[in-house]
């Protein structure tokens, strides 16, 4: 079967298998696959890393049970296809949330643990292998390994953020988070500028339980990184809104659709919605959390050709020239972009490959047209130059020089992957694009 | 409906349409009694039904093809019900290709034992059940491929053409009763059994025959087909000259 990222922009042929119950799960091993196995959930990585071109991907969605939920503690038991959906569905109206929540809560546990995920709070809670207590880990021979910080301590952290290359979650073992509502109350203000953001959110990222700031990647001149900064906090007191309907797109959008006129006028609306004074408004916690969860399939929208998402992150020194740089290039690209996501981020992540670092993150949509290629290697550079680092689970682009550069625990990740799948049974389009195994050795 | 607890006893929950029909049936407030060999995964099952629903799962070791425990199961599940309302969801089935049971004739016996004489033996001791309760629901998943013996796949066909004249027969008997029971032939369905299969058009998703089932089961139908429209194919199937069907490839 053809199987594509969310970015629509890899592609791959895949020899798929479906395991329905764990009994049928160490099936994926046999027999071996000539271009090895990676572990594919919900599919909402962007680029290739749930993708192997003529090798095997195990589809892990149907192993989506709840195992276990301790409410004293918060501990829960789950297999890897049970999404973030389907946690707030069951926990939320019990107090309880995710400690880490990605843009879409269609994501998977599985990949949650494998791209060690970060959400809105990240400054606040940490990235989602932060509060994983063990894990449950099928190795390349077929065995099961239970691991966690302080047995095989080392699989661990090869495991939070390792892109499925260390083998396939049977169960993920979490805490989730009390104190959480139905409700969030948003304060939305306008931003003037990038400097005025990153003043902004050196204040709320010490105060804020949720913050994220979208910014206007064409917006020029004076208006140059204007947007709107939403922080958010729980109101268990008030009900919540109703919930809208899930929308669909029909159709792929033919390409004209997005040009720089009507994304500029799209996001000049989106910045004009918030009153000059600011505006207060009582959420949904998912409505805040997944804004485009309500438009299911809101990828066609990019057409056929796909597109690319850019996140990187960039340490705090780095972050007022860095910023400025990566805005101007897109800018000067004029490539149709809209609303840049703009947050910060608390802390690094418990993984040897995790993305997460004390700085801002910058995340946007680029629409896959012929240049687009070149504008992603130039945006690369400023985030190497820069000391940061691109997101794996977005990513679609990256060079092997950049990866090696950016994640200077691979060695430490290798190490561990040569002892537990020396012959590389697992592997992705992404681990031979990055080239993550050594030449010669994959 | 009434306000009476209700209790969904499910043979053969492992399978997709049937861990779909659980979850929902359960989170619109009935217990479930999970039935099936592997342990492992029913547990996992109750477990998750528990937790998402609030309502009560609990687990049954079920052997279709044990007939002769098939009287002191229903013992047991009738037990675990409790004094709630049982109703019956029958979802077990084996379908090995055709070409393997033509190289294997312990398939065509496992075939038989597990669609046929397994499930007609089970719904056969649970049947005083649902006279004794007077009333309750019972969903038997069938196969359109009991629609027509086809060339490709006749020993599994007939099975469940023999357990389609049994629900029928079955269903006149518990109506005196005030049961019902809801003969469903699903077309292609997203499940283990077809994936990967080449030839598959317009599969539906287990959660769509589950739901399908159960509003079905609700409103007491004797029989659905799910997707509706293969109840039209069928009847094509069904109407074309034997002298002609023979040579078909199908």
């Amino acid at each position: 079967m053809e199987l594509s990222g969310w970015g629509r922009s890899s592609r791959a042929r895949v020899e798929a298998c479906r395991p329905e119950r764990q009994a049928d799960l160490a099936g994926a091993l046999n027999p071996a696959a000539p271009n090895g196995l990676i572990a594919h959930g919900a599919g909402r990585s962007y680029g290739d890393a749930a993708l192997n071109h003529n090798g095997r991907v195990a589809l892990t969605a149907r192993l989506d049970r709840i195992l276990s939920f301790d409410p004293a503690s918060g501990e829960t038991v789950c297999e890897p296809g049970v999404t973030f959906r389907d946690l707030l569905a069951a926990f939320l109206p019990r107090g309880f949330m995710p400690p880490a929540s990605p843009g879409t809560a269609f994501a998977t546990i599985g990949g949650a643990v494998a791209a060690d995920v970060h959400g809105k709070n990240h400054d606040r809670h940490g990235s989602f292998g932060d509060h994983v207590l063990w894990l449950d880990l099928m190795v390349a021979d077929g065995t099961t390994r239970r691991l966690s910080p302080t047995s095989e301590s080392d699989l661990f952290a090869a495991t939070i953020g390792g892109m499925g290359l260390t083998g396939i979650v049977r169960a993920a073992c979490f805490r989730m988070l009390p104190s959480a509502a139905p409700t969030v109350r948003v304060k939305e203000r306008r931003i003037a500028g990038l400097d005025a953001f990153l003043a902004a959110f050196a204040e709320v990222r010490e105060t804020a339980t949720f913050s994220v700031g979208w910014i206007d990647a064409l917006a020029r001149g004076a208006e140059f990184g204007r947007g709107i900064l939403e922080t958010a906090e729980f109101e268990p007191a008030i009900p919540p809104p109703p919930a809208g309907r899930a929308k669909r797109v029909p159709v792929d959008f033919p390409g004209f659709i997005l040009n720089p006129l009507t994304v500029r006028l799209f996001n000049r609306a989106y910045y004009a919605r918030v009153p000059a004074a600011g505006r207060e408004r009582f959420a949904r916690f998912e409505t805040f959390l997944y804004p485009l969860d309500a438009l299911y399939d809101w990828n066609r929208i990019y057409g056929r050709a796909g597109f690319y998402q850019f996140q990187c992150v960039l340490p705090d020194a780095e972050a007022p020239a860095g910023l400025r740089a990566l805005l101007e290039e897109i800018g000067r690209a004029g490539n149709a972009s809209f609303l840049a996501v703009l947050k910060t981020l608390g802390s690094a992540g418990r993984g040897h490959l995790s993305f997460p670092m004390r700085g801002f993150t910058l995340a946007l949509d680029i629409p896959r047209r012929s240049g687009t290629d070149d504008l992603m290697a130039r945006l690369e550079r400023i985030v190497r130059d820069r000391g940061g680092r691109i997101y794996l689970a977005k990513d679609a682009t990256l060079s092997p020089e950049g990866f090696r550069a950016m994640y200077p625990k691979l060695p430490r990740f290798l190490e561990t992957l040569g002892r537990v799948d020396p012959a590389a049974v697992f592997a992705s389009d992404l681990a031979r694009r990055l080239a993550i195994r050594p030449a010669g050795s994959q | 409906m009434s306000a009476a607890r209700e209790t969904w006893l499910v043979l053969g929950a492992s399978s997709a349409i049937a861990r779909a029909f659980a979850r929902l049936a359960a989170a619109e407030g009935a217990d479930v009694l999970l039935a099936g060999r592997d342990r492992a995964d029913l547990d996992a099952a109750a477990a998750d039904i528990a937790l998402r629903s609030g309502r009560r799962a609990s687990i049954l070791d079920f052997d279709a093809a044990d007939l002769a425990a098939h009287a002191a199961f229903v013992e047991r599940a009738r037990a675990a019900a409790g004094d709630t309302m049982l109703n019956l969801f029958l979802a077990f089935g084996f379908m090995p290709a055709q070409t393997e049971i033509d190289a294997d004739p312990a398939l065509l016996h496992q075939a038989i034992a597990a669609n046929y004489a397994g499930a007609v033996g089970v719904l056969h001791a649970a049947a005083p059940i649902f006279e004794a309760q007077k009333g309750g629901r019972l969903v038997i998943l069938g196969s359109v491929a009991g629609d027509r013996g086809r060339l490709k796949n006749y020993v599994y066909g007939s099975a469940k053409a023999g357990l389609a004249a049994y629900a029928q027969g079955l269903r006149a008997r518990l109506y005196r009763s005030g049961a019902s029971i809801t003969a469903v032939k699903p077309g292609f369905v997203d499940t283990a059994m077809t994936f990967g299969l080449p030839g598959m058009f317009l599969v539906a998703s287990p959660e769509s025959v589950a739901r399908a089932c159960l509003a079905a089961a609700r409103a007491g139908k004797d029989e659905i087909y799910v997707p509706f429209f293969w109840r039209a194919i069928m009847a094509i199937i069904r109407n074309i000259p034997e002298r002609l069907f023979k040579r078909l490839n199908i």
